[in-house]
């Protein structure tokens, strides 16, 4: 069976963790780091990549545009 | 079993699913984290590419939070006195009819200084597009009450709650104007789930289209939350606002083709 | 084709809108200016020209259109009288910070508040030194006749677009309301094509236009400041128009504008009759204000008098042009009352041949 596979980058620096993509994904891939960038904001990173399917959901409602998704359909 | 792909497999140009519209700025938006503005702006840019009309359009931004959005989208703007985009927006497609014009407003700006220009632009039928932000607060001046703060609110100048006796009644513009004979299309959308934004962006595509239609003005409201106002944070903002927004501006159609929903 | 004609200042004004191949007028009824926006309803302009014409829901949305239509680049005017063109001095403010042409005519009438509907020239402060918020000029043209109120649409178009500025056409509800002959000048074309600053959508060869009035950085502002102030420098340099009648042997000037200048004429003859040498200043633009002509003539006459029909407004720049050289006295009438000129003869001489 064909099965999609995803990955996401985020723009970290333009990241402002606001944690609307942590609940939107359902896979739980995305958290915010323990770190912070230069404004000093936690920023979404996937936490759990083999999870993610790159169903857009993130990139969708982040409100700051900050999520570039790719996907690939992989054998199963 | 699963292939074993990388990362480094699927990160490539021709796996691209999602990536910005090349019609919002490089330049990073000043909103809150969690903004509902940003993704509003998003979609709108979206679809300015998706219609490829971006030499087609004219953007018209108000007082208030959004009054930067011209910093943030790629086409041409201008900046309008507080409330009076729908008539700037008027005299721009009146002169020029074959543009795509919309103005972009908050609670504030469209609802209350700009009551006026946004019923009668409404009711002459403007062939314009109106996004219509409601969040319910006055968020750029700091959180004070706006005509759409619910009853029971509490804002910076309703510190105790909105007191309906004294302070008046939260208003329902959306309803209001879909009552007038020069709207086409009037929906009230939201933008804090995957799902609402799908839905959202396919109500700004058709107030975008149906102004090829002539037949009069859409107006799209997006309810929102404003987390710094209402001290939230934006993940329990969202919340709040389905909880206590949806219910006095239950998100859906209320007219569709001139015709009010669930009406002979 | 030139043409004559016998029409109200107001016709005037609004036929000379569309001769001079104007875009758009957004207004409001008021009297006593309401013939413009009548005569442009009855005259069909958007089948002679393509000229759009549309009543607003007030004088703040006619002006916030006007905005509109001009960041678009397009000629557009509108109209009102003095309660109308305190509503839109929000829209005046941002149209002069945002750096947009546009023509406003105030067919002016007595004040305060509601006032009277009858001739005045009070609201000569508003006008000249802004009206609305913020360190900006209109350029004010001043008629004093039926013809220059036609004359100076044309006009006004062409320095606000120089200077990309609004500009304000200053008359009161006398020169509205009276007919005389005019001569129309033939129907200019439209424009075709729009300056570069003009929101007509973002094409790939250029960058994105943004008209606004704001900028939050304030070295930014100051800098945007002092660049609008060379503009009026510039003006005042090049722009400044006025008349005299009678001032190379004149020993007493009269200095007036519009209506009471017109009514000053007759003055100057009735005074000479007497043996007294009056001469009259007239000045057409009020900004930029003749100062130049005023402080020359200041070191040659006796005494100066304003005439204005409000309690002495333009009588302060013409105290400020003079420093001091001559004494400067006022006579005006208000209400709506228009002075005769034998008022004015009787005031020159109770004032300075006691």
């Amino acid at each position: 069976m064909a099965k999609s596979k995803g990955s996401i980058i985020v723009d970290k620096e333009r990241c402002k963790g606001c944690e609307i993509c942590v609940l939107a994904c359902p896979t739980g891939v995305i958290s915010l780091a323990r770190e912070v960038n230069s404004k000093g904001y936690h920023f979404a990173y996937m936490e759990n990549p083999e999870a993610c399917t790159g169903c857009t959901n993130c990139a969708v409602v982040c409100p700051d545009g900050v999520i570039t998704v790719y996907r690939k359909k992989v054998n199963a | 079993m699963v292939e074993n792909t990388g990362i480094s497999d699927i990160v490539k140009d021709e796996n691209l699913v999602y990536q910005k519209t090349k019609v919002l700025t490089d330049k990073v938006m000043h909103y809150c984290p969690g903004c509902g503005h940003g993704t509003a702006h998003r979609l709108i840019a979206e679809v300015i590419e998706e219609m490829d009309i971006q030499a087609g359009t004219i953007g018209v931004t108000p007082v208030g939070c959004a009054v930067l959005m011209y910093n943030y989208l790629d086409i041409d703007m201008q900046e309008a006195a507080h409330g009076r985009a729908p008539a700037v927006a008027t005299a721009i497609k009146r002169l020029m009819p074959d543009k795509y014009v919309f103005t972009y407003q908050g609670d504030g700006d469209l609802a209350a200084i700009g009551t006026a220009e946004t019923i009668h632009a409404c009711n002459r039928g403007e062939n314009i597009a109106v996004f219509f932000i409601n969040n319910g607060i006055y968020g750029m001046t700091g959180g004070q009450m706006a005509p759409t703060t619910l009853s029971g609110m509490k804002s910076s100048t309703s510190p105790y709650g909105r007191d309906v006796q004294m302070m008046g009644n939260p208003l329902k513009m959306t309803e209001l104007v879909a009552q007038l004979p020069g709207t086409w299309y009037v929906t009230r959308q939201a933008v804090h789930t995957p799902a609402s934004v799908r839905k959202a962006k396919k109500a700004i595509r058709q107030a975008f289209e149906n102004q090829k239609l002539k037949k009069g003005l859409s107006l799209v409201e997006i309810v929102s939350n404003c987390n710094s106002g209402w001290k939230m944070s934006p993940v329990e903002a969202n919340k709040w606002m389905v909880e206590n927004m949806f219910p006095f501006y239950p998100p859906g159609d209320i007219k569709l083709e001139g015709k009010m929903v669930g009406k002979e | 084709m030139k043409e004559l004609k016998l029409m109200k200042g107001n016709e005037a004004i609004a036929e000379a809108a569309i001769r001079a191949g104007a875009d758009a007028y957004f207004g409001y009824p008021i009297t006593p200016q309401s013939e413009i926006l009548e005569y442009l309803m009855a005259e069909k302009p958007h089948e002679r020209t393509g000229m759009v014409v549309l009543q607003a829901e007030s004088e703040i949305a006619a002006i916030n259109m006007v905005y509109g239509g001009a960041a678009c680049g397009r000629k557009v005017i509108t109209s009102s009288s003095s309660p109308g063109i305190s509503l839109k001095q929000e829209g005046l403010s941002y149209i002069a910070g945002s750096e947009l042409p546009c023509v406003v005519v105030n067919v002016v009438r007595g004040g305060p508040g509601l006032g009277t509907i009858q001739p005045a020239q009070s609201d000569y402060f508003q006008a000249v030194k802004g009206g609305g918020h913020g360190d900006y000029r209109l350029i004010v043209l001043a008629p004093q006749s039926v013809q220059e109120m036609a004359d100076f649409v044309d006009l006004g178009f062409e320095l606000a677009f120089k200077y990309r500025n609004p500009l304000m056409i200053l008359t009161d509800g006398a020169l509205g309301q009276m007919m005389e002959k005019v001569w129309l000048q033939e129907q200019k074309p439209r424009m075709k094509t729009f300056p570069e600053w003009a929101t007509t959508g973002k094409t790939p060869d250029r960058e994105r236009n943004i008209i606004t009035s704001l900028d939050l950085d304030s070295a930014e502002q100051e800098k945007f400041n002092m660049k609008i102030q060379e503009k009026y420098r510039k003006m005042e340099a090049e722009e400044v128009r006025f008349e005299t009648t009678d001032t190379e042997d004149a020993e007493y000037l009269l200095v007036a504008y519009g209506t009471s200048a017109r009514i000053c004429q007759k003055s100057v003859r009735l005074a000479r009759d007497k043996g007294i040498k009056a001469g009259l200043l007239r000045p057409v633009t009020l900004f930029p204000f003749p100062k130049k002509i005023l402080s020359e003539l200041a070191g040659k006459v006796r005494g100066i008098l304003t005439v204005e029909m409000s309690t002495g407004q333009m009588v302060e720049d013409v105290r400020l042009a003079v420093e001091g050289k001559v004494q400067v006295e006022h006579y005006g009438r208000m209400g709506g009352i228009i002075p005769s000129p034998e008022d004015i003869v009787d005031a020159l001489g109770k004032n300075f041949l006691k």
